[in-house]
């Protein structure tokens, strides 16, 4: 990789932004957004590019919260001093999405009028509105126009939809390991997700309290979720039969031990109420296939880098390939890379130098080419 | 001008091809290069203001293009070009990529659909040192055009200027112009003897 380097301490805010009408008709008001910044903005404004988080991920995109912090932002590896987004260059902002539960407005939010947490009666959230959100808060940077959005997996289906929500508003967009609507297998696992939610006795429709949240469920939600993150090779890999390294009474096997603990790691970190928002959103996107799809990225005109990765069987090659052929049968200004690699959907997150050379190179070229 | 860093190893005095294919595309025109390599034809084209795009299946190649600025998308031609509208290009150009097609005929018929004219360039298995290596060594030549072995060529045809020819008028394709190249330079002179390498301009 390019540098070691890092942003260093980087401190999370939050924008109280003006009323958002949301997909569905109701209003969000007012609407909060939590985002981070690395570098610095350009007298002219020119140089902001917008990060965009996947499912369970959030604002915190690089650097550290504190010196003790042990882990970085999720895309560490690519944002910072002399990295693929380079923060010396660029002004990147990376903004949490609404409906999910990192500080933005979302089913944790107080609801005014009860003076008590929205839970499940928080209206429904689009990718759509997800975007017009980060549009809010874009513009109250004064930025008109942003140099990127860039996002993968479900962040990639926002940059996607800001390329037609504010086609004038982005001059190039990065799409990875994502996808134009999901496929019924898609819907399928997020499905079994929600169920598991669902079915926990602490449910309580949405409106439990703090003391009593639907843990079992959510973990296991986010077992299933992680399996699809993986590959078959990666679990091979890492876990292959191994017998359990310990609490035997959960788990016979290595895999089953990690999954546990990654769902009950998730537990403490996030909420079911936002997994069920977050993943409708998911799963109610879609700009359609084949000639609809053409039809509906037909406004965008920004320049696009999409990349897919080999051994995604989540978001596989081909609906990133469906988005570029569209894209093309558009007339659109399109690259396209399929990166050979072992890791899985998980693998955009992960360090690539193809994936550092392409994101440079197309950020390096000149915006009028 | 053309700034010679960025490209690999090519110059245009090394690739006569390159320089009568950037002599005949006007600027303005747009172009789809199938089998782009490292992108060095589409980032000529570039600098005299033609608007191309590349397909090609080798990722460090496409990782070279997008780091030049050249419009790839990472695929296979043979897994087809429909979603191109009827003559979005002016031209489709097969550099040296026919010979490695699953079925030639197929995708010829498709870049004319999606094109107005298409250039196809190959290495003439005619040329006298090819014909001399059979005769002599009794073996499947290796030559810098044909550098592969036979058990590792990506090469799956194999084609002489006659046999390109005799392809043209049994599919019924107009053929608007031929050159002919050595290692540097044109060849006017009896090409399926002398030409390294072919150049068709059909429509």
């Amino acid at each position: 990789m390019g540098s070691n380097q890092s942003v260093g301490i980087v401190e999370p805010k939050t924008a109280v932004l003006g009323d958002l009408r949301l997909d569905n008709g109701s209003v969000l008001s007012p609407t909060v957004v939590a985002y981070e910044t690395y570098g610095v903005l350009s007298p002219n404004k020119d140089n902001a590019i917008l990060i965009c988080h996947a499912l369970s991920g959030d604002a915190h995109a690089a650097g550290f919260h504190s010196g003790s912090d042990k882990r970085p932002g999720w895309w560490d590896e690519y944002v910072g001093p002399g990295k693929a987004f380079d923060t010396n260059q660029y002004f990147v902002i990376s903004s949490n999405v609404i409906g999910g539960c990192k500080g933005s407005s979302g089913p944790m939010s107080i609801n005014p009028v009860s003076g008590k947490p929205y839970g499940s009666s928080f209206p429904f959230v689009s990718i759509k509105d997800m975007v017009a959100a980060q549009k809010l808060l874009v513009e109250s940077f004064g930025i008109q126009r942003l140099l990127c959005v860039a996002g993968g997996s479900m962040g990639g289906m926002q940059a996607l939809q800001w390329s037609i929500s504010y086609p004038d508003a982005l001059e190039n967009c990065i799409i990875l390991a994502s996808s134009a609507e999901h496929s019924a297998m898609q819907i399928a696992f997020n499905e079994v997700g929600r169920q598991a939610i669902l079915s926990d006795p602490n449910w309580n429709n949405g409106l439990y309290e703090d003391s009593a949240t639907p843990r079992k469920g959510l973990a296991l939600a986010r077992m299933m979720g992680h399996i699809t993150y993986l590959s078959d090779h990666k679990m091979r890999e890492k876990f292959g039969r191994k017998p359990p390294i310990g609490n035997l009474l959960n788990s016979d096997f290595a895999v089953g031990s990690y999954l546990i603990y990654q769902g009950e790691s998730f537990v403490d970190r996030f909420d079911a109420n936002s997994y069920i928002y977050v993943t409708k959103a998911l799963d109610h996107f879609s700009l359609g296939k084949g000639q609809e799809l053409t039809k509906a990225l037909s406004p965008a005109q920004c320049r696009f880098l999409v990349v897919s990765y080999s051994s995604d069987w989540l978001y596989p090659p081909s609906q990133s390939r469906e988005i570029v052929k569209s894209l093309e049968a558009s007339d659109k200004r399109v690259f396209y890379v399929e990166l050979t690699t072992n890791e899985g959907h998980d693998s955009f997150l992960l360090p690539n130098q193809r994936q550092e050379d392409v994101i440079r190179g197309f950020l390096n070229m000149p915006v009028n080419e | 001008m053309i700034d010679s860093k960025i490209l690999s190893s090519t110059t245009l005095r090394e690739r006569p091809d390159f320089a009568y294919i950037l002599d005949t595309i006007s600027p303005g025109s747009r172009v789809l290069d199938l089998g782009c390599g490292n992108g060095d034809l589409l980032y000529l084209l570039k600098q005299k203001g033609i608007r191309g795009q590349g397909i090609e299946k080798d990722e460090d190649a496409i990782v070279e293009c997008i780091r030049k600025g050249v419009y790839v998308h990472h695929g296979d031609i043979d897994e087809g070009l429909s979603h191109h509208e009827d003559k979005r290009f002016d031209y489709v150009i097969l550099n040296q990529t026919i010979q490695e097609t699953r079925h030639p005929g197929d995708i010829i018929k498709e870049c004319l659909r999606i094109a107005k004219r298409v250039i196809i360039v190959f290495p003439n298995f005619g040329y006298w040192e090819v014909r001399f290596r059979i005769l002599f060594q009794g073996k499947t030549p290796v030559t810098d055009l044909l550098p592969y072995r036979w058990f590792n060529t990506p090469n799956l045809h194999f084609l002489s200027v006659l046999d390109f020819q005799e392809f043209c008028d049994i599919r019924g394709f107009t053929v608007e112009d031929r050159a002919f190249f050595t290692d540097l330079k044109q060849v006017k002179f009896s090409p399926n003897f002398f030409a390294k390498l072919a150049l068709f301009q059909i429509r």
